[in-house]
């Protein structure tokens, strides 16, 4: 359980760092939080020739809001998001379940998504909102949109000399409210499976939009809209269930995995709805 | 591949090492420095044991590289003593709350623990068990770790006398 032998580099700036990258190109592994490239390093699943350190890149440390939307920098830790107030509310949720305080306090979330697994918290939210994630390389910076992002079970867009600098997660619409709900066999497990929700309320109350994102039922995060169904949440929960084809492994049926997507659809649309 | 310099700050006494890049910072601290406190349970992050404060933070020392937290301050639990000697504040309580069986875990939940308190001084038990929630015991069933939190909470905020 060590991780085997690998040459490493801390570069100080972003263009170093991306000079190292395209240099190493595909025998090189971006070094950021490593909560989830470590264990692997130790189980030897993987053992990349070189190693780019960026956590002394604390320029990327950021987390902001704006122009209609929540920047968060490639080395921005989940505790960072989590306590934000720049942060989504439905960000500050779903990170609350990500693995435990200790993991969180290192793990990053652009590290999260460039990861890439299907039971990860923060991919499933990006793509709920529609968000992209900002790759940078020596020959520039192009943007890839959630839904092209995640390509398969940890399998992410991201090319052999790009560093992802940053994920962008747009606001949404005003009367927007959010709920994250997960089961996990213990607690801070990966979850068997997880639901967020979007609901969104006019001044009168009456819901205009609902969609919901899931994770652990499908190879990528998968979102459905439930508009149709609302605000008639058992409806909406019968709507996902049949909308998903979780697979049996381990650690849970297909059948359990969509029942929970039902009961979990029906219970985080009326948290987020009764939330104020 | 090279050896690489790394300087850390172990329970307030610096230390300067000599180590290759792919050194765990349990394995450093173990092995390089002798602080044999830290236990390694899992080496993949699940089970908490080789849990350490990196500039006061807890984090699992067996998912980081020595090399990357080069210039860090790290409290292990040997660092989690009274500052005149003696059990700490969160030592005592799993003393009196029989919080330990075997052991190998405690390290681990000491410095958890004592991490938490800084954040939260009065926990509900509910909130105690969440904070636990990282950190694998195999022996107790968690009941008197749960009663250990709490101790430690009335411990810090009211030192016995």
């Amino acid at each position: 359980m060590k991780p085997p032998a690998f040459t490493y580099h801390r570069p100080a700036t972003v263009e170093e760092a991306l000079a190292t990258l395209d240099r190493v190109g595909p025998d090189g592994k971006v070094l950021a939080g490593g909560q989830s490239l470590v264990p692997v390093l130790n189980m030897r699943l993987a053992a990349p020739g070189h190693l780019v350190d960026i956590n002394r890149l604390t320029a990327l440390s950021y987390i902001r809001a704006g122009n209609g939307s929540v920047r968060v920098g490639a080395l921005a830790r989940h505790a960072d998001v989590g306590r934000s107030p720049a942060a989504l509310p439905l960000m500050r949720q779903a990170t609350a379940h990500v693995a435990h305080p200790a993991i969180r306090n290192r793990g990053t979330t652009v590290g999260s998504l460039v990861h890439a697994d299907p039971a990860a918290e923060l991919p499933a939210v990006l793509s709920l909102v529609d968000g992209s994630v900002s790759l940078a390389s020596t020959g520039g910076v192009r943007t890839v949109a959630a839904a092209e992002f995640f390509t398969g079970p940890l399998e992410s867009a991201v090319r052999p000399g790009e560093l992802a600098v940053e994920a962008t997660f747009p606001v949404p619409p005003p009367g927007t409210r959010s709920a994250w709900l997960e089961v996990s066999r213990r607690r801070g497990d990966y979850a068997v499976c997880g639901v967020g929700v979007l609901v969104t309320l006019d001044p009168g109350g009456r819901v205009t939009r609902a969609r919901a994102c899931y994770i652990s039922v499908g190879p990528t995060p998968i979102v459905v809209d439930l508009t149709d169904a609302a605000p008639d949440w058992d409806a909406a929960g019968r709507l996902a269930a049949a909308a998903v084809d979780p697979g049996d492994d381990v650690h849970a049926t297909a059948a359990y995995r969509r029942h929970l997507v039902r009961v979990l659809t029906a219970r985080a649309c009326a948290m987020a709805v009764a939330d104020d | 591949m090279t050896d690489h310099v790394v300087n850390l700050v172990v329970n307030g006494v610096p230390h300067e090492v000599r180590v290759p890049a792919r050194r765990l910072l349990s394995d450093c601290l173990r092995h390089d420095l002798g602080y044999t406190g830290t236990h390694v349970g899992c080496e993949h992050g699940v089970c908490g044991a080789c849990t350490v404060l990196v500039d006061g933070a807890p984090m699992r020392s067996c998912l980081l590289f020595a090399v990357s937290v080069d210039g860090s301050s790290v409290t292990t639990v040997e660092g989690c003593r009274a500052p005149g000697g003696g059990l700490g504040p969160v030592q005592q309580a799993f003393q009196d709350c029989h919080g330990l069986q075997c052991g190998f875990c405690t390290p681990g939940f000491i410095t958890t623990i004592t991490a938490y308190l800084r954040e939260n001084p009065d926990p509900t038990e509910a909130q105690a068990r969440e904070a636990i929630g990282g950190n694998l015991c195999r022996c107790t069933g968690y009941q008197n770790i749960v009663a250990s939190v709490l101790r430690a909470a009335a411990l810090v905020r009211e030192p016995a006398p």
